[in-house]
């Protein structure tokens, strides 16, 4: 019955306007009379404001000029960027060193894409870490191998805002699981001493600690005694960070069923090995998508030392376009770096997505 | 091992003891946090009384003799230190609450722009929270006041986008209602018809719940809201005449100015803010069911009721707890006020610091002024949650 009125039944396509480019449209542009309106109004704001914007952009754009041929245009200056790319990047590190911080930054961001894969994520991979933040550190100090010293007050630029990132993140994240634990902790000493510190440090805004490091550290040490400028707001930015890890980890901790603790009590694990081996091991790998969160607002943090003096790549910018042949072109300078940052920041919340797809194991 | 597990059990040596190993921690956990506070309060004094810098908030009765640029109060460089920080909070506090109604407005409406089914649109939102959630809020500061600085014409060539209104690289300037008691009367009949409604609501829902039969507070205080004070303007003979900004000399005067540092800054926390509440909105709104919506309409809810009666009560539960954080960061963020001059807490303390050289009472200040304000939010938070938690049956 049904294969003779199927055969007899020829087979209609559906209604043009149903597939194909005409059905896209109308399913996600003009699915209603709002809809259509809202397109249409969008639309209408780009063709007004895209335009003018590609003109001033792209078109009556200079890339690699003179200061003074820019004078003479109406749209962005971009050689303000080429002309002074060595010292926005690498700042007051002394001249003939610079392959220096390029070697450094290059073996972060090979070590960075290194570690993409997670199949790689093993215990040499912490260590490759670790070795790697050594040889960064030495060689931009230099003092082996007949590498000159270069003082910390002379690190500037995109190295500093890395290093301050880095080993920022490196050395907050052990001291956050540790506070975590603290705060979890059963003895009311340490528990309220960790609740403390977690909640006044996220109370108070990370300027105030920077402040902190910049005029309150040097009266804390005992006379003769100094902490040079760069390592005081690494401080700051380590005890800021630590305390929100702490708060992200707690998350992952009280998210573990009793059932896991009680099984490793019953198997006569202590407290360090039952943290060790059954708690922290779970507990990390489920908030790995928030603390990535936290790492990258830790990143995009490191640009407030500006406002202590420290010279990182956005004041490294500012620097530059104080010279009087280059004033009056921030718009392009902050285009920028908003650009790198954006860049940066864009590739690891991408990654924390996929990082939460991937991991999320669906129990 | 079987005979001795029916004797009493020996007791185990104190250092295997947990109660006892806990006591020992504890005890030298804060004997180490003391020990290392007293060294560092003793280095400190010692540094202090060799620097002979002064302790003690006795500094905050003498003259600042500093200028702050704007000021919601009467502010003078001869008035006190104290005088001088009130200013500050209090910029710091105009800053946040108009950042705050903006930041929810505008994140709300990028929030469910985002999962409108115009493409275009919600790809557009998709854009917009990306860029502004990936770029440093500091930089984006510094972006907004180059462009007020850079690229707006100096007052003589204010652009003039239309009538009244002005922009140039002195800020903006726009005209307003000249002062009328007619204003005042309205603004005071505006806030009497809100208090109404809010107990008409109340009273609204209790005899909703009591008897089946609904009462439209919501709709009777919106229009009230409007109506009443149009009506007090008509009945003062509807005063129209604005102050409008004229270019004298080198500035405008009359209307209103806004800072070019108070603007950027605004804007500023405003769009980089805003980007994470349309995240959390978002999330709010997808976490309701499908099927509490279908379960809503079944039951012959209109759309609107279902927006009003069963998304919203449950979205609000997800959605305020994180809001509320965002808004705190938005507060601590108007700290970053420092960087581009305009006068908020941190700017003044810092002043005040850079003046007396008392760095431990400045920095000490900006603590407790921040943490006053977020450890109040999170009481009225513990409070919010309490009584919004869901009881289950």
């Amino acid at each position: 019955m049904t294969q003779t009125t199927k055969a007899k039944r020829e087979r209609l396509s559906p209604p043009i306007t149903n597939v194909g480019v005409i059905g896209w449209l109308k399913t996600n542009l003009f699915s209603t009379w709002y809809n259509s309106l809202l397109t249409v109004i969008i639309v209408a704001a780009m063709s007004w404001l895209i335009p003018p914007l590609v003109r001033w952009a792209f078109i009556d754009s200079l890339w690699n000029s003179s200061a003074e041929a820019c004078r003479d245009i109406d749209g962005a200056c971009w050689s303000v960027i080429p002309q002074n790319i060595k010292f926005i990047f690498l700042g007051f590190f002394p001249s003939g060193q610079e392959w220096r911080p390029v070697l450094a930054m290059a073996l972060l961001l090979g070590l960075v894409i290194y570690s993409k894969d997670r199949s790689r994520w093993k215990k040499s991979l912490a260590w490759l870490w670790l070795i790697n933040l050594i040889i960064m550190g030495t060689l931009m100090y230099g003092g082996v191998f007949g590498m000159p010293v270069v003082e910390t007050s002379q690190w500037s630029g995109l190295p500093l805002t890395l290093l301050l990132s880095f080993f920022g993140m490196v050395v907050a994240y052990p001291l956050g699981v540790l506070l975590a634990l603290g705060r979890r902790s059963k003895m009311p000493a340490i528990k309220t001493l960790c609740v403390v510190y977690i909640e006044m440090i996220r109370g108070v805004p990370l300027i105030s600690l920077l402040f902190m490091s910049s005029i309150m550290f040097p009266l804390f040490l005992p006379e003769g005694i100094t902490i040079d400028k760069v390592l005081r707001a690494l401080i700051a930015i380590i005890l800021f960070t630590a305390a929100y890890i702490a708060e992200v980890v707690r998350g992952g901790l009280q998210a573990m069923p009793r059932g896991q603790y009680e099984a490793a009590d019953s198997l006569g694990l202590n407290y360090n090995q039952t943290m060790r081996l059954i708690i922290l091991p779970q507990a990390l790998k489920i908030v790995i998508p928030p603390t990535v969160g936290i790492l990258l607002s830790a990143f995009k943090d490191t640009s407030l030392v500006v406002i202590i003096a420290l010279y990182d790549v956005l004041k490294t910018t500012m620097v530059t376009l104080s010279n009087p042949d280059w004033t009056g072109y921030s718009t392009e300078a902050y285009i920028f770096l908003a650009t790198l940052y954006f860049t940066f920041c864009y590739a690891m919340s991408s990654y924390s997505r996929k990082l939460e797809k991937d991991l999320h194991t669906g129990h | 091992m079987s005979n001795s597990a029916n004797t009493a059990i020996a007791k185990p040596p104190f250092w295997r003891d947990a109660e006892k190993r806990a006591i020992f921690f504890q005890i030298l956990a804060l004997l180490s946090v003391g020990g290392i506070s007293y060294y560092l309060f003793s280095n400190t004094q010692a540094n202090l009384a060799r620097q002979s810098i002064a302790t003690g908030f006795s500094f905050l009765e003498r003259e600042a003799s500093f200028e702050i640029g704007e000021s919601l109060i009467s502010y003078s460089a001869s008035d006190t230190y104290f005088r001088a920080l009130l200013v500050g909070a209090l910029n710091t506090l105009q800053v946040a609450f108009i950042g705050i109604i903006l930041t929810t407005i505008l994140g709300s409406v990028v929030g469910i722009a985002r999962l409108s089914s115009n493409w275009l649109l919600s790809k557009v939102a998709a854009g917009f929270i990306e860029l502004m959630q990936n770029i440093p809020i500091l930089l984006q500061l510094f972006f907004w006041y180059a462009i007020f600085y850079e690229s707006f014409p100096s007052p003589r060539q204010a652009l003039n986008p239309m009538k009244g209104v002005f922009l140039c690289n002195r800020g903006l300037i726009f005209a307003v209602p000249e002062s009328n008691p007619a204003y005042t009367a309205m603004g005071l009949a505006f806030i009497v018809v809100l208090i109404i409604g809010w107990f008409s609501n109340r009273w609204g829902h209790k005899r909703q719940e009591l008897t089946g039969q609904p009462f439209p507070a919501l709709r009777l205080t919106a229009a009230g809201a409007i109506l009443i004070p149009l009506l007090i303007w008509v009945m003062y003979g509807s005063p129209t005449a604005m102050s409008i900004p004229e270019l004298r000399g080198f500035n405008f005067s009359g209307g209103i100015t806004v800072s070019p540092e108070f603007a950027s800054l605004l804007l500023g926390l405003v769009l980089y803010t805003s980007a994470f509440v349309a995240e959390v909105v978002r999330a709010g709104i997808q976490s309701i069911g499908r099927g509490q919506i279908e379960a809503a309409m079944a039951i012959g809810l209109k759309p609107g009721q279902v927006l009003q009666l069963v998304i919203f009560p449950q979205a609000l539960r997800v959605i305020i707890p994180p809001l509320t954080s965002q808004m705190l960061n938005l507060t601590k963020n108007s700290s970053l006020a420092v960087a581009i001059g305009y006068a908020d807490f941190v700017a003044v303390a810092n002043t005040t610091i850079n003046q007396t050289g008392q760095a431990i009472e400045g920095v000490a200040m900006i603590m407790v002024v921040y943490l006053f304000f977020s450890l109040s939010t999170s009481l009225f938070m513990n409070w919010y949650n309490k009584r919004m938690a869901l009881v289950e049956r």
